[in-house]
């Protein structure tokens, strides 16, 4: 089993018996292994995320790296989580849609709330990893123009379109956050 | 309109918003189970075979394998329209199912399955419609020669033809009498991002629990019923549904699955299709190839259609025959005419199934239909625009409906939202006439067209739903609904809202479960919007009755009219200094009021898209460079989620399939050969075209808000204004979907003329 620490801890690395990853400011430390709870060295990180430590926020559509359902942020930048072994992952920190409200205070991150504001979304299937590849683009360049944040999203597959939406929301928190 | 009302055609969040944005609505692959068991499905990698041999005992030794079904095993459940068995002895396309494996994990059941020893006896296969019909053609049914499917619905009156009037007198009236074959063949999936998925609890000896993603909870539950026998009480119970776009009523396959593993093992059991299995085996949009004779005057008044509609429906059919009627209903409101000789013909092959799809049979054949009457125009030098409008159904006017029932129409005359669209659009100038490109730029070239669409689905079927004052103050809404995408169960809110005037927070809806729900047909042709909310209006002004019945001794009054309410508050209207709390009325008790919608067929909502397009004749690819969506709503009840709906034009095999959507089938194998997100392809928001949409509220005679629904038809009218405008951008007819480089350069004489040769097929 998994267990939760607040601060990193030291890691076992060459050996490999123990990994550690830091999801949502939190310290998890993962025993490699094929049994329930731990991780498997063919572990995906969507699979680690949403089945081992119940992090269901990120979402699997193609799980092959063409549909962008499953991005998470990963050291700032977006990522497909169905692409990264979780293995390879030792000692990163990664923050999933689950993370992006304020802990202290519980409040929608300002994109969240924009999503919220243009109903950016339609069976939201897609929306967090919408939400998170526009997050590393904030982060990134908070001013970005509308082409720039077509471009950014256009990993991410939308078959309700709800894109016309999310290009607003995404400018919209711009605006707010500058 | 909207300043009369407190929520109604105002902008309010999604009920589900903050669930969504934070990642904790649930969809099917998100919820816990305890004990849970894993299932996987073995698929045939044969069209066509006869199961000789199938060798279980390896998969079953295998540890942590629970069960393992084959077509010796299963119950004996059968559905479909004729019904056929789940698993059965003969597999019929790349992709049947032939075993089923429950495991403690989804690698175990994966390993198992290898193990799985089959030997099959190949048979030979037919994958193109119209040679399935002809003699000597593989008979992939015993019972159904030249692999034609039964028309209509078994024990229902239903439309199999579109017959009337007298087609020869109406091409004798004619000016120009054109005779074409087009075809709307290319089968592009529904694509939701949300793989088909169930979880099954059977418990014996007769109780099944099924969790669903689907957005028709009480459909679902018919149809299981219906296949298990009416000895088993079936409940289904649907959360979040990642897309749909209609076609998830035929995750029942899926279902049963789970429910025969859950059944062998006592356990519940998830079977949950990867996206290759389900862009491989899951329903497409039916083929279509008409063939037809019209007759036009002048005037462009349509004076007679004749023709064989053929529709592909590949191995099964769950809701072809159902397609075909409403598709025969919805080219009559299109195109206004006295004499129709139209027989459809619906014909199975070995490649997966049809099924539904936004558009509906409507679609499909429209896509064949309007290019063929765009031949006449284009004889006659007729503007499309001025043609479509004036043959689009008036009031007046009727139509046969799929019930096979005569309707007149007593909606609106939506030429002022046409008017407007094309205003919008500049059609008046971008028009150059057929076949000549509105603007030459080098290699480039811009070319425009037009489509529409109608479906008096709009008022299909069934709806129920209570609404329960609680002793609190508070309201509960009990709806069979899931929410899918379009919003549905914040309307439902938002419109009881309104009726009590109480605050949105005051209310909440149940969840999608069969076992607290009255009966629902769920959204599909359009029908939330005065179907669903129908009985969500019905049901609240009920409660608000009964409410009022219980405060009448209290504040003196002799009738519930006396009686108004705002926030929680009854007042005489006469004396409105006696006022009451609801909680005071209510006290000890609740109040349940129950709405209940009846189908209507008499109104048709409509959809006109104009699109405008650039070819590059060098490289042949196709640029959607705009589209304008016009329509009539009647009053708008939530902006955003109409918005939603309406750019939702462009996906969910909308007018993408016109310009570069298709499923591609290898002829000779059967197999699908882009069954994965990155050969399928999509658009990307790199890609997007402006879109316009061009709404307007003219009330129309629904319910108390008369409002129209238009969501499932935003798709439609799309895919033949593309064929349309590529045409005109590189002054030939284009012939078939999609507007692929290859076709574009073929039209051209730029490549040779034997790439893709398709005597009517692929
Ligand atoms: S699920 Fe990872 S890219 Fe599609
Ligand atoms: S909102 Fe449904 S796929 Fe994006």
């Amino acid at each position: 089993m998994y267990s939760r620490e607040e601060k990193p801890g030291s890691m076992a690395c060459a050996g490999k018996s123990i990994i550690g990853l830091t999801v949502n400011g939190q310290l998890y430390k993962l025993e490699i292994g094929a049994e329930a709870g731990k991780v498997d060295p063919s572990d995906t990180l969507s699979f680690t995320l949403r089945e081992t430590l119940g992090l269901t926020g990120t979402k699997e559509s193609c799980d092959s790296g063409a549909c962008g359902a499953c991005t998470v942020l990963m050291e700032g930048k977006a990522v497909l989580s169905c692409m990264l072994l979780t293995v390879e992952c030792d000692g990163k920190s990664i923050v999933t849609i689950e993370g992006l409200r304020n802990p202290q205070t519980g409040e929608l991150d300002i994109l969240q709330q924009a999503f919220i504001d243009h109903t950016a979304f339609q069976c939201g299937f897609c929306t967090p990893g919408m939400i998170m590849s526009a997050k590393a683009l904030l982060n990134e360049n908070p001013s970005p123009t509308e082409e720039e944040v077509k471009m950014a999203l256009s990993g991410n597959f939308c078959r309700c379109i709800s894109h016309y939406q999310v290009i607003e929301a995404v400018m919209d928190a711009a605006k707010k956050g500058r | 309109m909207s300043e009369a009302y407190r929520y109604i055609g105002k902008a309010t969040p999604r009920i589900d918003g903050e669930e969504i944005v934070t990642g904790k609505a649930a969809f099917l692959n998100d919820l816990k189970f305890q004990n849970l068991l894993y299932g996987k499905v073995l698929r045939s990698p044969h069209p066509h075979a006869l199961i000789k041999k199938i060798d279980v005992k390896k998969a079953e030794q295998v540890k942590g394998v629970k069960a393992v079904i084959t077509h010796e095993t299963m119950p004996d459940w059968k559905n479909g329209n004729p019904p056929i068995r789940l698993l059965d002895k003969k597999v019929r396309f790349v992709g049947d199912a032939v075993a089923l494996i429950a495991a403690e994990t989804e690698r175990i059941a994966e390993e198992a399955k290898k193990l799985i020893e089959v030997e099959y006896e190949i048979l030979p296969a037919v994958l193109d419609d119209y040679e399935a019909m002809k003699p000597g053609a593989p008979q992939i049914y015993e019972n159904l020669p030249g692999n034609l499917l039964p028309l209509g619905i078994p024990n229902r009156k239903w439309a199999t033809e579109i017959v009337t009037g007298d087609v020869n007198k109406g091409f004798e009236e004619a000016d120009v009498v054109v005779e074409e074959a087009y075809a709307y063949d290319n089968i592009p999936g529904p694509g939701f991002p949300e793989s088909p998925a169930a979880v099954a609890l059977w418990e014996e000896p007769n109780t099944v629990t099924v969790w669903v993603s689907n957005h028709k909870i009480w459909r679902n539950k018919h149809e299981l019923s219906v296949t298990f026998g009416n000895d088993v009480k079936v409940r289904v119970i649907g959360g979040a549904c990642g897309g749909s776009y209609g076609s998830k009523v035929m995750s029942i396959q899926v279902q049963c699955y789970a429910a025969a593993l859950s059944k062998a093992t006592g356990r519940p059991v998830k079977v949950s299709l990867s996206k290759e299995e389900q862009l491989s085996t899951f329903v497409l949009r039916p083929a279509t190839r008409l063939h037809a004779k019209v007759g036009m005057k002048k005037d462009g008044t349509v004076t007679a259609i004749a023709g064989s509609w053929v529709l592909g429906t590949g191995y099964y059919s769950m809701t072809t025959q159902v397609q075909l009627g409403v598709g025969c209903g919805e080219a009559m409101i299109a195109v206004r005419c006295k004499n129709w000789d139209v027989k459809p013909a619906i014909v199975c092959t070995n490649r997966n199934a049809s099924g539904i799809v936004r558009g509906f049979g409507g679609q499909e054949l429209k896509c064949a239909l309007i290019p063929i009457l765009s031949h006449a125009m284009e004889k006659l030098s007729l503007d499309p625009f001025e043609v479509l409008k004036k043959n689009f159904v008036k009031p007046g006017d009727g139509y046969y409906w799929r019930n096979a029932e005569w309707y007149d129409y007593r909606g609106i005359d939506y030429s002022r939202a046409m008017d407007e669209g094309a205003k919008v659009f500049g059609w008046k100038d971008k028009w150059k006439g057929w076949l000549k490109p509105t603007a030459v730029k080098g290699a480039k070239r811009i070319g425009v067209g037009v489509g529409i669409h109608g479906n008096a689905d709009v008022g299909e079927d069934v709806s129920e739903t209570h609404v329960r004052l609680d002793n609190d103050g508070r309201v509960v809404i009990l709806a069979g609904l899931a929410e899918h995408g379009t919003g549905q169960r914040s309307n439902v809110v938002k419109v009881v809202a309104e009726v009590l005037q109480l605050p949105l927070e005051r209310i909440s809806i149940s969840p999608g479960d069969s076992m607290v729900t009255p009966f629902e047909w769920g959204p599909a042709g359009s029908r939330g919007t005065y179907a669903i909310l129908g009985a969500a209006i019905a049901a609240a002004e009920d409660a608000k009755n009964k409410l009022f019945r219980l405060a009448m001794p209290m504040l003196g009054a002799d009738d519930p009219k006396d009686l108004e309410t705002s926030d929680g508050i009854i007042w005489l209207k006469s004396d409105p200094q006696k006022r009451i709390e609801w909680e005071k009325v209510l006290r000890f008790r609740t109040v349940l009021g129950y709405g209940r919608f009846e189908e209507d067929y008499s109104l048709s909502n409509c959809m006109m898209s104009f699109v405008e397009l650039q070819v590059d004749t060098e490289t042949g690819k196709v640029d959607l460079l705009r589209v304008v969506n016009a329509t009539d709503v009647g009053q708008v009840i939530d902006p955003h989620g109409l918005q939603g709906q309406l750019y939702g034009c462009l996906g969910s095999a909308g007018i993408d399939s016109a310009v570069f959507e298709e499923t591609i089938v290898d002829p000779t194998t059967g197999c699908i050969l882009n069954s994965n997100l990155i050969d399928y392809k999509w658009r990307t928001s790199a890609e997007l075209p402006v879109i316009d949409n061009v709404v307007l509220e003219t009330p129309i005679d629904t319910h108390r808000f008369h409002a129209i629904g238009v969501g499932e038809i935003t798709t439609s009218p799309g895919p033949s204004a593309v064929l349309m405008a590529a045409s005109n951008a590189i002054g030939q007819w284009l012939h078939e979907y999609p507007v692929t480089p290859e076709r574009i350069l073929k039209a051209l004489g730029k490549i040779g003329r034997n790439i893709q040769k398709k005597e009517g097929g692929r």
